[in-house]
């Protein structure tokens, strides 16, 4: 229990005196999230509306492959796209593998079947009346489009935050495709693990306790932006 | 017009997030200084001992090294994968093979210090006194007679401590798989020396250990060192240069210049004072003058490559 506290203590003061490796460690892992996420979004916002605005043979199939991949484990895309990056793969002569570029393109494959599967959602979510009103307003397909997207906009919001939450606190692509290399590719999780299996404690903690409370942060603007919605 | 507005909010936002994805992908391809990867076994790095290298070297040659530490097992794959420059790991058995097989490029002993078993205090298994082998032999006899009173955690990961465990258990007489196969006493943690020595200090058991990062966990544990210095115990580091020949995109030159470092006087006065300092003890010892000691003959010992290696092994 001594260990708990004394940790805990420690962790905060790491916090609060911005410990120079404390700040760039959560600053890194920010920008590589957001990065993930803003790609993401540009694939998964469309594909979601592609496959929402469209009836096709197969559709159901396809919704329910995107929503079993929801759940895809972390160190299974890293491992996907540790084999594609690596030297030997087949993208080997882009030197991705060990740089946060490589970190993107896996947090970006791992996050873009959630985010198209709560976009599709989303979309659904929008009541019929509001495409036929439109529609019975004079609106074009596109205008109708349109509106429906953006009478969605708090739950693709929300789509948007999961999938950040998601690529900032997954650690297996971190680990596989980033190397966890000191100043380069090192983000929360992956430091965590390193610094925990090395014995400091404190600083794991440091940095699980930031962890926890942006993932907290994007939690409640989830909230808000929904409540927003539904206010 | 209200669809228009949220049309154009949901470009914007788009956009907005483009643009900070086009910033980040910018802030990290800027500086593209040289780059020498290096894989490297968890208790160099664990240590803090190539960090310190790390350090002198990127400021002689005005290069990031970037250092990715995992087991001896995927140090090596990583290597004949082409995914790093150079390798240090201590597994001579593997190091040689991967010479052969025309991955690397040569092998340059740096470093060496001890393993040693490590178990709780009261010692069930009374193995304190005896050689390494007929220790692992009396752990498992034991370990098979009173169930939960002897275990071995075994790190199960396919690093160089790990191999050397296989030594052991060979030099014992005893087959690995049948090791293995007599469940409950021996458990294979599959993680890295840390954890490792954490888990054995949970449930009591015994576990072979670096004598470095069993230093830097003494604090945190109540194992003790039971064999120590004995000759099967002995573990050396060597650093390989990944062959062009193989690789051509590797950075043959820069690896080739960290090895330098590694050997020159410089280098193996730090590597055998390194911890003296900060835990006041000295955590691994240099190569240099000790070659025979360690079975690193002729050209693998605390040797330079040849000016022109990268060069020949290129072509």
């Amino acid at each position: 229990m001594d260990e708990i506290g004394a940790g805990f203590v420690r962790a905060v003061e790491l916090i609060v005196s911005l410990d120079p490796a404390v700040v760039d460690i959560t600053v890194r892992s920010l920008i590589i999230a957001l990065t993930s996420t803003a790609i993401a979004t540009t694939i998964a916002v469309p594909i979601g509306g592609l496959i929402h605005f469209h009836n096709f043979w197969g559709k159901r199939a396809v919704i329910n492959v995107i929503q079993t991949l929801y759940s895809l484990p972390t160190v299974t895309v890293g491992l996907l796209v540790f084999l594609l990056l690596s030297r030997s793969g087949p993208f080997g002569g882009l030197g991705l593998l060990f740089t946060p570029a490589g970190m993107v393109v896996g947090q970006t494959v791992l996050i873009v079947p959630i985010m198209t599967g709560l976009t599709i959602a989303a979309l659904s979510g929008v009541a019929d009346q509001v495409r036929d009103s439109a529609v019975s307003l004079g609106a074009s397909k596109y205008q109708a489009i349109f509106t429906i997207m953006g009478e969605a906009r708090a739950a693709m919001m929300a789509a948007v935050l999961l999938g950040f939450g998601r690529a900032l606190s997954e650690v297996g692509v971190a680990m596989m495709i980033g190397g966890n290399i000191r100043g380069y590719t090192r983000v929360l999780t992956t430091a965590i693990a390193l610094e925990t299996s090395r014995g400091d404690i404190e600083f794991s903690m440091a940095l699980g306790i930031i962890l926890v409370s942006i993932s907290l942060i994007v939690n409640l603007l989830v909230n808000r932006v929904q409540g927003r919605w539904w206010a | 017009m209200k669809g228009i507005f949220h049309g154009i909010s949901t470009i914007a936002l788009i956009l907005a997030l483009l643009c900070t994805a086009a910033a980040a992908q910018g802030g990290a391809g800027e500086g593209q200084k040289e780059r020498l990867r290096i894989s490297t076994t968890t208790s160099l790095y664990d240590t803090g001992l190539l960090e310190e290298l790390e350090k002198i070297f990127e400021e002689i040659y005005n290069v990031d090294v970037h250092t990715v530490s995992g087991g001896t097992g995927i140090a090596i794959q990583y290597g004949e994968r082409g995914d790093v420059d150079l390798i240090l790991v201590h597994d001579v058995a593997r190091e040689r093979k991967f010479i052969e097989e025309g991955y690397g490029l040569s092998r340059s002993c740096f470093a060496y210090n001890y393993f040693i078993i490590v178990g709780p205090e009261d010692d069930p298994a009374g193995i304190r006194g005896m050689g390494a082998a007929e220790a692992m032999k009396t752990i498992m006899d034991r370990g098979i007679e009173s169930r939960d009173l002897v275990k071995f955690i075994s790190r199960g990961d396919d690093s160089g401590t790990h191999a050397r465990e296989k030594l052991l258990w060979k030099a014992a007489g005893i087959d690995y798989e049948k090791v293995r196969s007599t469940s409950r006493w021996y458990i294979e943690a599959g993680k890295g020396m840390g954890p490792t020595l954490v888990m054995a200090n949970e449930l009591g058991g015994y576990t072979l250990c670096d004598t470095s990062t069993f230093e830097a966990f003494r604090g945190d544990q109540s194992l003790v060192p039971l064999i120590e210095e004995d000759k099967a115990l002995l573990n050396v580091y060597a650093a390989i240069p990944v062959s062009p020949s193989v690789h051509p995109g590797v950075n043959c030159e820069m690896a080739a210049k960290f090895v330098d470092l590694l050997v020159s006087e410089e280098g193996q006065d730090l590597i055998g004072e390194y911890g003296t300092d900060t835990i006041g003890k000295h955590l691994f010892k240099a190569a240099r003058g000790n070659c025979d000691l360690i079975g690193c003959a002729g050209d693998e010992c605390v040797t330079s490559l040849p000016e022109d290696a990268c060069i020949l092994a290129a072509e």
